[in-house]
């Protein structure tokens, strides 16, 4: 993952179905967002996909991207989060 | 790179295990609002909170959206109001209270801490009007938190002052007895207490804190207990540093979240207080990680040991995670938020004799405990008595939040809802101590505290 600054982690927790990643990817080109590293698997029977992207000039807390995220999450019936890269550094990084 | 397991983990532990930012607390000196009348040191203390934590609400809400991350409270404390009413000449601080109350609404915090006084050694005549303004005060607000301290290893204990506050929490649950006493609610007494704890009630800004700070408050017992899950039967050395992973990785969340609210709210950051506040939800609660180490209920032999175990290895994963940990930092047993701890109470497993030892091992002390409406004044002092003395000679934080609900007894409950949560009213030992409260006086500075 990229330590650059503003990256962010876009994950998907649930039931796996069609449509999942064509939706979030459509809804993060049109926020200009790319995506750096995609990554899907089965833990403890949930379907997780994590995405790394590059947010480049979006700031997550001034934008509707959280919502817009979460709103497609209930309509594909998974839980979809966006993160700023920073959390994970600092909790998972001496 | 960061992996997906290490990805999952974090969601899990905000999703699933309660792990949250307890408070945000920005604490503000009000010495520069010291006036000679009482109306001009109240439009003082308004003006500067307002300056000052206007945006604190609006940041904690940014900082949570980027990292999706849950902060539950953000908070006021301030200086002591004895030391900053002082030079009014009011004969009585209410209006100061009702003051931080309106401050505390205006900024859209949900308790403002510091209707306060230092009285280890002595009362100033600002202390004394400070504690008996305390009833009505906690009557007439409902934003303000109001804590005294009595006792330090350096100074010894001020009895007179702990004889008064067992008939001040009498008649706070008295002027509050129509919301089963809920203003005991917001009084809390301490020996040692921190000047920088950003936790309610106890929260002030000691005399020897900056201009304004930010102190971060965080939790996350349903996170240890978890991870205990992982290591069920195995010996308690693997537990402690289970515990000790635990702790780091939540400390560094709130040291994250401290040091972005600092910077965006240009005040410095001060210290991350790493607790483990439970709330009433089911799975945040300290007494069930408790258990988790092989109690059958919270409250049985073993419960101390484990829970001086859990305590250590939580500063010990904490002091790791951040150079600036303070304020009470280690584990809370309040009973009526704990879901786990009122279910033990309830079941007669916990009793105030064990929480009291209980105190010796963890942070802060007997805390938001229901106890008979008609327990006497002095009994009350006496339990405060013992537990500053478990403060002062064992040179650690201790504290007293009873509620001496009006018109219940044991076998009653009270409900104070939201964090509060609901509390079985518990026995006390109903033999008297008056004599000895009656005394009054000091009791000396043990011997351990001439280090000098």
């Amino acid at each position: 993952m990229e330590q650059s600054k503003n990256t962010a982690v876009v994950s998907v927790l649930g039931k796996d179905r069609v449509g999942i990643i064509a939706g979030i990817a459509n809804l993060l080109a049109e926020y200009g967002i790319n995506i750096n590293d995609i990554s899907q698997t089965i833990l403890d029977d949930i379907f997780t996909m994590v995405m790394i992207v590059d947010l480049q000039n979006v700031v997550i807390e001034e934008s509707d991207i959280s919502d817009k995220l979460k709103q497609l999450g209930d309509s594909l019936g998974v839980q979809i989060t966006i993160q700023h890269t920073g959390l994970f550094n600092a909790m998972h990084r001496i | 790179m960061i992996n997906e397991l290490e990805i999952l983990e974090t969601m899990k532990m905000f999703s699933e295990q309660h792990l949250d930012i307890r408070t945000i607390t920005m604490g503000i000196s009000l010495f520069d609002c010291c006036a000679s009348t009482p109306e001009e040191a109240c439009d003082k203390i308004y003006t500067k909170i307002c300056r000052c934590a206007g945006r604190l609400v609006e940041v904690g809400d940014q900082i949570s959206r980027k990292y999706n991350v849950p902060i539950i409270h953000k908070r006021i404390s301030v200086t002591p109001i004895s030391i900053v009413a002082a030079a009014s000449g009011a004969k009585d601080y209410t209006m100061f209270a009702k003051t931080l109350d309106r401050a505390a609404r205006d900024c859209g915090v949900n308790f403002v801490g510091g209707f306060s006084a230092l009285v280890q050694k002595g009362y100033t005549k600002s202390d004394e009007i400070l504690i008996h303004s305390i009833p009505e005060a906690l009557a007439t607000t409902d934003y303000v938190c109001s804590s005294i301290n009595l006792a330090s290893t350096r100074t010894g204990i001020n009895m007179d002052a702990v004889r008064d506050m067992g008939e001040i929490i009498k008649q706070t649950a008295e002027a509050t007895r129509d919301r089963d006493a809920i203003g005991c609610a917001k009084l809390v007494v301490f020996a040692n207490a921190p000047e920088d704890n950003p936790f309610m009630a106890g929260a002030f800004l000691g005399p020897g804190e900056p201009e304004c700070v930010i102190n971060v408050g965080i939790s996350g017992p349903g996170v240890v207990k978890h991870a205990l899950e992982s290591v069920k039967g195995e010996d308690l050395g693997i537990v402690a540093e289970t515990i000790k992973k635990a702790a780091f990785k939540i400390t560094r969340v709130g040291e994250l979240v401290a040091r972005e609210a600092s910077e965006r709210l240009g005040v410095p950051f001060g210290i991350i207080d790493l607790s483990l506040a439970p709330t009433p939800a089911v799975g945040d609660s300290v007494a069930r990680l408790l258990e988790e180490f092989g109690l059958e209920t919270c409250g049985t032999w073993g419960t101390t040991a484990a829970l001086a175990m859990l305590n250590d290895a939580v500063k010990k994963g904490g002091t790791m995670a951040s150079s600036f940990v303070g304020g009470l930092s280690g584990a809370f047993i309040p009973v009526s938020e704990d879901e786990g701890m009122i279910a033990a109470a309830q079941s007669g497993s916990l009793l105030l004799e064990k929480l009291e030892a209980m105190t010796c091992v963890c942070s802060v002390g007997l805390d938001m405990i229901a106890i008979p409406g008609d327990t006497p004044a002095s009994t009350i002092s006496g339990i405060i008595a013992d537990e500053m003395a478990l403060g002062t000679f064992n040179n650690k934080t201790t504290a007293v939040r009873l509620i001496p609900v009006p018109g219940k007894g044991v076998g009653d409950s009270v409900e104070f809802g939201g964090l509060l949560g609901m509390a079985p009213i518990m026995p006390v030992n109903t033999k008297s101590c008056a004599d000895f409260i009656n005394r009054g006086g000091r009791i000396p500075a043990p011997i351990h505290s001439m280090r000098n």
